[in-house]
């Protein structure tokens, strides 16, 4: 069992816990993933490490609620217990030798692109983040954004807060203004990412993006997170877990990830609804 | 006295009954059928079938308890040899190990070795209340990565000899492939977890969540101050066919389906971990892992479920009893058939149907089998214009795994072979000192008999590099 040992609502949606968690917490670097269980019946969820404190042992997780699983981690309070927490899992994020950096994060893949954002910027890399939201509410993170960017630009796709517009809008301007990255990462919607690859492509920035699969048990076993990169004009099969989950933006078969990723969809729309009308029972 | 030429069956559900309902499908020997089979055997001099037995259990000695009707005299024979008897009873492949070498066999029927074992130790679980005890402890601390067969046996055979034993699982359970692969109707998960406790109960410490290779290196394990590491982490990352279409929803590995059902109880009334159920089912592969996934959708409540192999039904690598229960449960062998391709639903007037994307068919070419290949096998060969077309709406796919990466990526000095298994030798022992392997992760996808083996082998030689120390 594990404590959460923090809790913290970001927006209505968005919450971060701090889980105790030591083993991981020693390990864990930017771009890596836990898996954890909520209850003895709970299924295997995974989630991006949104920061670490060693010396409490803490490892920090920023989750949307979206589904079923999502729900009853957030109904459980600082100083519950957790049943399963795994880590940490999956490659770390590549910083080395990157002198400047744009970091581009949509909604709750913002909670992931910060601890990216933070190493790059603890190394002395000149960093450039972009972080985009549905709306206002939906707003996280901004000001710990601005603690570790050269240059941050907030954009809402309905205008209700800072920039209107979506996260390609100021990157296109900023590449057709001559402006160059070492690098280019993004965290966020599979249809985010595959739009910030292709403002990228025609100006040869390298990008990464950060893969978030269906996924069972993270360590290289099931092969349910699956996805297909195009490599020296052959498709080929890598695993997210074990590969990734960051991978080169230009390879990745983003329709194909789309199209996977709507697999239960009916199923986990339909469990979300019963497990809140269950928790709204037991309020 | 006259001999029965016959081994006697052992009850099991029947089949009509059981394609729908995951209870196990044998039912085990009652005390009279386990006295009378058991009178079959001649307690012959040579006592082949021990030789034919990976962890050598002392099959006539035990029978000879059978006979007197010493059950638990017979269990403690056993337990000497082998940790897991109750899941070696159930799943070993007797008829070409202990049994293919019985004397009895020779004229008649071979004495049913692997259904006494079971009987012995379901009744040992039923009946015994005594909980093993921890023996004095000897001052060697060793790591095992995995809690599968390979890591189960050696981690039960070092805690028998002293030794503090800390076995380290990256699931949630314990049990390693006995939990998340074997399915419920032929291996219940009661039965593993009363294995585990009985290791327990013997002082092994069992670590679940923790990653070798991740959450702790192998390097690591050393400087927390154990003298000797076992990586039993089994079999790795499922293989796939490379064909146009394996990336359609409703196509899974094996692993994946079989994991959804059996870890995450995905066959449970309401689960919470989504499964495709129903339908038309195709599994392609002949292995165990193949039936275990074909007998699994037939449970899940598929309308119909093929095994599509590539060979004959000689080459079926599959357990023979396997492949009968199988069979009387209606699974359609559609044997001498490859695919070649799987088709997906593709609604052109509209991008959003939520039907697009998920698989409608798989294309197939007829086989005919050509000259034996290295390894003696005949080697199955297209005909070509032969393609159909199987109506299908999941595609599972049982052909093997390949080792994971895990380890090997982050402990220095250990050598793997071209496939990525971990290099051993007799003794278990890999180019790091002091660390030895085991299990799937040493040979790929094989049994959990030979696993067990393996662990086997390595408990004996940590115990004497380190009781040498």
């Amino acid at each position: 069992m594990y404590r959460i040992i923090g809790k913290r609502n970001l927006n209505p949606t968005v919450t971060q816990m701090e889980i105790e968690a030591p083993l991981v917490a020693n390990k864990a670097l930017p771009g890596q993933f836990i898996i954890l269980r909520v209850d003895e019946a709970g299924e295997r969820i995974p989630l991006t490490v949104a920061g670490v404190d060693k010396a409490r042992g803490a490892v920090k997780i920023i989750f949307q609620i979206v589904g079923a699983t999502t729900e009853l981690l957030n109904h459980k309070k600082e100083g519950e217990y957790i049943q399963d927490f795994v880590g940490p899992l999956g490659v770390p994020t590549h910083t080395e030798g990157v002198k400047k950096v744009c970091i581009v994060g949509g909604g709750v893949g913002c909670a992931i692109a910060m601890p990216v954002a933070q190493a790059f910027h603890a190394q002395g890399t000149e960093v450039t983040s972009i972080i985009g939201f549905r709306n206002k509410d939906l707003l996280i993170l901004e000001d710990e954004f601005k603690a570790c960017s050269d240059r941050l630009i907030v954009m809402t796709d309905d205008g209700s807060y800072a920039r209107h517009g979506n996260v390609t809008v100021p990157l296109k301007e900023m590449l057709e203004a001559g402006e160059t990255f070492d690098l280019i990462i993004t965290i966020g919607p599979l249809i985010m990412m595959k739009f910030v690859t292709l403002t990228a492509k025609p100006y040869g920035i390298p990008v990464t993006v950060s893969m978030n699969p269906i996924m069972i048990d993270g360590t290289g076993m099931c092969g349910g997170c699956r996805l297909t990169l195009y490599e020296d004009g052959k498709r080929v099969t890598k695993f997210a877990c074990v590969d990734g989950p960051d991978f080169d933006g230009y390879k990745v078969d983003f329709d194909e990830a789309m199209s996977r990723g709507r697999m239960y969809f009916d199923f986990e729309r339909r469990a979300h609804e019963k497990t809140c009308n269950l928790l709204k029972g037991a309020n | 006295m006259a001999l029965d030429p016959k081994k006697h069956e052992m009850p099991t559900q029947a089949p009509e009954v059981r394609a729908h309902n995951f209870s196990e499908v044998a039912l085990g020997y009652t005390v009279e059928i386990a006295l009378e089979e058991a009178k079959r055997c001649l307690n012959c001099k040579n006592r082949p079938c021990v030789k034919g037995c990976p962890v050598n259990v002392n099959i006539p000695d035990f029978i000879a308890k059978v006979k007197e009707g010493d059950f638990e005299g017979a269990y403690q024979i056993i337990n000497e040899t082998s940790s897991l008897p109750a899941v070696c009873g159930r799943v070993c492949p007797q008829e070409t190990q202990c049994e293919s070498m019985c004397t009895m066999g020779i004229k008649f029927e071979p004495v049913g070795i692997g259904r006494l074992e079971r009987f012995v130790a379901d009744w040992h679980n039923a009946h015994a209340t005594e909980k093993a005890a921890a023996p004095a402890p000897n001052g060697h601390k060793v790591a095992i990565v995995g809690s599968g067969p390979s890591g189960l046996t050696c981690a039960g055979d070092l805690a028998k000899k002293g030794y503090k034993v800390s076995v380290f699982e990256a699931l949630h359970t314990a049990g390693g492939v006995l939990v998340y692969g074997i399915p419920e109707f032929r291996l219940p998960k009661a039965i593993v977890a009363k294995e585990v406790e009985t290791l327990k109960d013997l002082g092994v410490d069992v670590q679940t969540n923790v990653v070798i290779g991740k959450t702790l290196t192998v390097d690591e394990l050393f400087d927390m101050g154990y003298e000797a590491v076992f990586i039993g982490s089994g079999a790795g990352l499922p293989n796939f066919m490379n064909i146009p279409g394996e990336a359609l929803k409703g196509v899974y590995s094996a692993n994946e389906f079989l994991t959804r059902s059996n870890l995450m109880k995905a066959y449970r009334f309401d689960p919470v971990t989504p499964i495709m159920k129903g339908g038309k089912v195709a599994v392609v592969g002949g292995g165990n892992v193949a039936m275990d996934a074909a007998r699994t959708a037939l449970r899940l409540g598929a309308e119909h479920v093929y095994i599509v192999y590539r060979r004959s039904m000689d080459e079926l690598p599959a357990r023979k009893e396997e492949v009968e229960h199988a069979m009387e449960e209606g699974i359609d062998f559609r044997l001498l058939n490859n695919p070649v391709e799987i088709l997906g639903y593709s609604n052109p007037d509209d991008p959003r149907d939520p039907k697009n994307g998920f698989v409608n068919g798989m294309r197939c070419i007829r086989m005919e089998l050509g000259a034996p290949d290295a390894k003696g096998r005949r080697r199955p060969v297209p005909i070509p214009g032969s393609e159909f077309t199987l109506d299908v709406d999941t595609v599972i796919m049982a052909i093997g795994t390949s080792p994971n990466p895990l380890i090997k990526d982050t402990t220095k000095g250990l050598e793997v072979n071209s496939h990525g298994g971990i290099i051993v030798n007799e003794q278990g022992l890999t180019s790091r000192e002091h660390v030895y392997a085991g299990g799937d992760a040493v040979t790929g996808a094989a049994t959990v008999i030979s696993a067990m083996g393996a662990g086997k082998i390595a408990a004996k030689a940590i115990d004497e590099a380190l009781s040498a120390k």
